[in-house]
C-alpha cells in the first residue's frame, strides 16, 4: 500500500471549502466531485493530477466543513497520499473513514517542494523524496488505521 | 489528575471512572444529526451496516438546511432522501419548511428542546460545537461516522486535552458574543485549539445571554476546537425550563463540572470590557480587527443570519440600528432568520415591518448564502459583510469575493453606511 507520484504543494490553512466548494455538494457522487477538486485553490489541479500523485500542504489542512466530500474528491481524483504538519480534526477522521492515507510531518511538509517525486511506506512512515533524495519520517498508522485504509475506508473494514 | 467539564461528560458516557487526554474511547450518544448535504452519503454508509432500524427514532435529527428551499433538482433530490430515510425510520422529530420545528439544526436543536445538560451529540457538520453552550458535549464529524452511530448510537472519540477561557467584567455595548469569540480566534489563531477542548469559566459567564454563548461556542471550529462547552448556571436553567418544560421538570439532564485540580494546555484570562467590536477580514476567521482601526471599505452586501447569528436576539439587535434608517443605495442587506420559530417571533414583535421599512430582504430560515449555497451567492470582486461564520475564498461565491465576519450591530451599521461601519458611525435619527 505505498504511494509514489508527482508532488503538488500548497499553502496552510487549505479549507474544505476550496477543496471542494459548496456549490458542487448538490451530489455526493466521487466522479463529480473529483471533477471539481481544488478548483478554487487551483483551477488546474483537475487537469494536471495523475494517479498516485501526491498533496503536501501547510498546517491545519482541510480546515473549516465537516464535508467528507473533501476527501473522497482527493481520492477520487487519483490523489494517493497528503502531507501535511498537522490536519484538522475533522478533516483528519473522514479521511481515515474513507480510506485516503493522510500523513503528519513537519519536515516533509517543508522539505517537499511542488513538482518533487516523493515515495511513502505507510507501515513505516517514511517519506522519501525521490527528486531531492532526502528521508523524512511521519508516525506511522497504527496497524487497525492501515487495515481501514486497506479496506477503502470503515465501512469496508466493518463489514469484512 | 482532575478531569475537565468535557472529560467528565465523555467518562460518564463511555462507562468510565475517569478518562485522560488522548485516551481512546467509545461512547453512547443522547443524539445524532445530519443535513441534507452529509445524510445521503450517511444513508448508503448505515444500508452497508447490515442494520434495519437505527438505534432510536427519538434520537437522530436529520434536518434540511443547506440548500433548503431546494435551489436545485439535485438538492431537491438529495433533501427527498433524507425525508424518504426520516419517513422510512419513523423518524420522531422533523424538520419540514413552514412547521415550528424547522430551521438551521444548530438553532433547532436546542430551541426544541432536544438538547440537554450533560448530554453527548454528533452532528454532520461542524458547527455542531453549538451546542456546548447547554454544557453538553458536541462535536462535528462525517458522513460516515453519522451513517454508523445512526446504526449503534455510539462513537469513538479521542479524549481532549483543553484551553481555558477564564472571563470577568461585562461586554459593553452593543457588542456581543461573536465580538468575543472573534477576538479569540484572532489571538489564538485558526488551529489554536486544534484537537482540544476549549472551556469558558469566570465571573463573566454569567454576563452572557445564551444566544451569546451559543455563538461562542458555535465557532470552536473555526479555532480548530474539538469542541466548545459552557458551565451550567440559572440562565442555562432558565432557558432549558422555557424549550423543555417537561425535561426539566422530570430532572432528565446532569450538570458537569470541571474539577479544580483539572489539566489544561493554556490558561487565558478575558476582561470582556476590553473586547472591541470586531470585523475578521478576509479570507481567514483569525485576521479579526477592531472597528474603527481601519481603512473604509465599501461593500454590496450584508448578510444578517445563520447557525452563528440567527437567533431572536440577533434579529432584535439588528432591527435595534437598521429602525428608522434606509440601507445604502448599492447595498442589499439579506436578513435569515435561523428557525421558523424565530421568523414567527420576528413578526410578532414587528421586526419585519422594522426590516422592510429599512429596504431589507426577508429570507426563509436556510443556510443559504452562509456556504455559498443559494440566497446571496457573490459575484467576482463583491464585497459583503455577514454575521456567518467563515471568510474562506470562495465561500460565498466567487473566489475573489470578499466576506467580512462580523456581528449584527456591524453588520446592521455596515448596511446602512454601505461600508464596514460599526454603530457609532450610524447618523443621528
Amino acid at each position: 500500500m505505498d504511494a509514489k507520484g508527482k508532488v503538488f504543494k500548497y499553502g496552510e490553512n487549505v479549507d474544505t471549502d476550496v477543496i471542494i466548494p459548496a456549490r458542487y455538494l448538490n451530489t455526493s457522487d466521487p466522479d463529480h466531485l473529483a471533477a471539481h477538486c481544488m478548483v478554487d485553490l487551483d483551477p488546474s489541479f483537475v487537469e494536471r493530477v495523475k494517479p498516485g500523485d501526491i498533496i503536501v500542504a501547510g498546517r491545519n489542512f482541510g480546515c473549516g466543513s465537516s464535508r467528507e466530500h473533501a476527501p473522497v474528491a482527493i481520492k477520487a481524483a487519483g490523489v494517493s497520499c497528503v502531507i501535511a504538519p498537522s490536519f484538522a480534526r475533522i478533516f483528519y477522521r473522514n479521511s481515515i473513514n474513507m480510506g485516503l492515507p493522510i500523513l503528519e510531518c513537519a519536515e516533509a511538509a517543508e522539505g517537499i517542494e511542488d513538482g518533487d517525486e516523493v515515495e511513502v511506506d505507510f507501515s513505516s512512515g517514511m517519506i522519501h523524496n525521490i527528486t531531492k533524495d532526502e528521508t523524512y519520517k511521519a508516525q506511522a498508522f497504527p496497524e487497525f488505521i492501515q487495515k481501514i485504509i486497506a479496506s477503502n475506508g470503515l465501512i469496508g473494514y466493518i463489514t469484512k | 489528575m482532575g478531569m475537565t467539564m468535557t472529560q467528565k461528560i465523555l467518562a460518564a458516557h463511555a462507562g468510565l471512572d475517569e478518562v485522560k487526554a488522548g485516551q481512546l474511547i467509545e461512547a453512547e450518544l443522547d443524539m445524532v444529526m445530519g443535513n441534507d448535504v452529509t445524510t445521503p452519503p450517511a444513508i448508503d454508509v448505515f444500508r452497508k451496516s447490515g442494520r434495519d432500524k437505527v438505534y432510536d427514532r427519538k434520537k437522530v435529527a436529520l434536518v434540511p438546511s443547506h440548500f433548503t428551499p431546494n435551489k436545485d433538482i439535485k438538492s431537491a433530490e438529495q433533501a427527498l432522501r433524507l425525508r424518504a430515510f426520516a419517513e422510512e425510520q419513523d423518524l420522531f422529530y422533523r424538520f419540514e419548511q413552514g412547521k415550528e420545528t424547522m430551521g438551521i439544526e444548530h438553532v433547532v436543536l436546542p430551541e426544541n428542546g432536544m438538547i440537554m445538560p450533560g448530554d453527548t451529540l454528533i452532528g454532520a457538520d461542524s458547527h455542531t460545537c453549538t451546542d456546548g453552550a447547554l454544557g453538553a458535549f458536541s462535536t462535528g464529524v462525517g458522513s460516515t461516522d453519522l451513517g454508523c452511530a445512526m446504526a449503534t448510537g455510539k462513537a469513538w472519540f479521542k479524549v481532549p486535552g483543553a484551553l481555558k477561557f477564564h472571563l470577568t467584567g461585562e461586554l459593553k455595548d452593543p457588542c456581543t458574543g461573536k465580538d468575543l469569540i472573534l477576538y479569540i480566534i484572532s489571538k489564538i489563531g485558526v488551529d489554536g485549539a486544534l484537537y482540544r477542548s476549549m472551556e469558558y469559566s469566570g465571573p463573566g459567564v454569567k454576563t452572557l445571554s445564551m444566544a451569546d454563548r451559543m455563538t461562542v461556542c458555535n465557532m470552536a471550529i473555526e479555532a480548530g476546537g474539538k469542541n466548545g462547552i459552557f458551565p451550567v448556571d440559572d440562565i442555562t436553567l432558565e432557558y432549558i425550563k422555557r424549550v423543555a418544560p417537561e425535561r426539566y421538570e422530570a430532572g432528565d439532564f446532569t450538570i458537569y463540572e470541571a474539577d479544580e485540580d483539572a489539566e489544561y494546555d493554556e490558561v487565558y484570562e478575558i476582561d470582556l470590557s476590553e473586547i472591541p467590536l470586531m470585523v475578521a477580514f478576509p479570507h481567514l476567521p483569525e485576521n479579526g480587527r477592531a472597528v474603527g482601526t481601519f481603512d473604509p471599505i465599501e461593500i454590496d452586501q450584508v448578510v444578517i443570519g445563520s447557525c452563528t447569528n440567527g437567533r431572536i436576539d440577533d434579529m432584535r439587535l439588528a432591527a435595534r440600528f437598521l429602525k428608522g434608517r434606509k440601507v445604502a443605495s448599492h447595498v442589499r442587506c439579506i436578513i435569515i432568520p435561523g428557525s421558523q420559530r424565530v421568523w414567527n417571533q420576528c413578526l410578532k414583535e414587528g421586526l419585519f415591518d422594522i426590516f422592510t421599512a429599512a429596504e431589507a430582504v426577508i429570507s426563509a430560515p436556510t443556510c443559504g448564502p452562509c456556504l455559498g449555497g443559494h440566497m446571496g451567492v457573490l459575484a467576482a470582486g463583491e464585497r459583503c459583510v455577514s454575521t456567518t461564520n467563515r471568510n474562506f475564498v470562495g465561500r460565498m461565491g466567487h473566489q475573489t469575493a470578499e466576506i467580512y465576519l462580523a456581528g449584527p450591530p456591524v453588520a446592521a451599521s455596515s448596511a446602512i453606511m454601505g461600508r464596514v461601519a460599526g454603530p457609532d458611525e450610524l447618523p443621528e435619527l
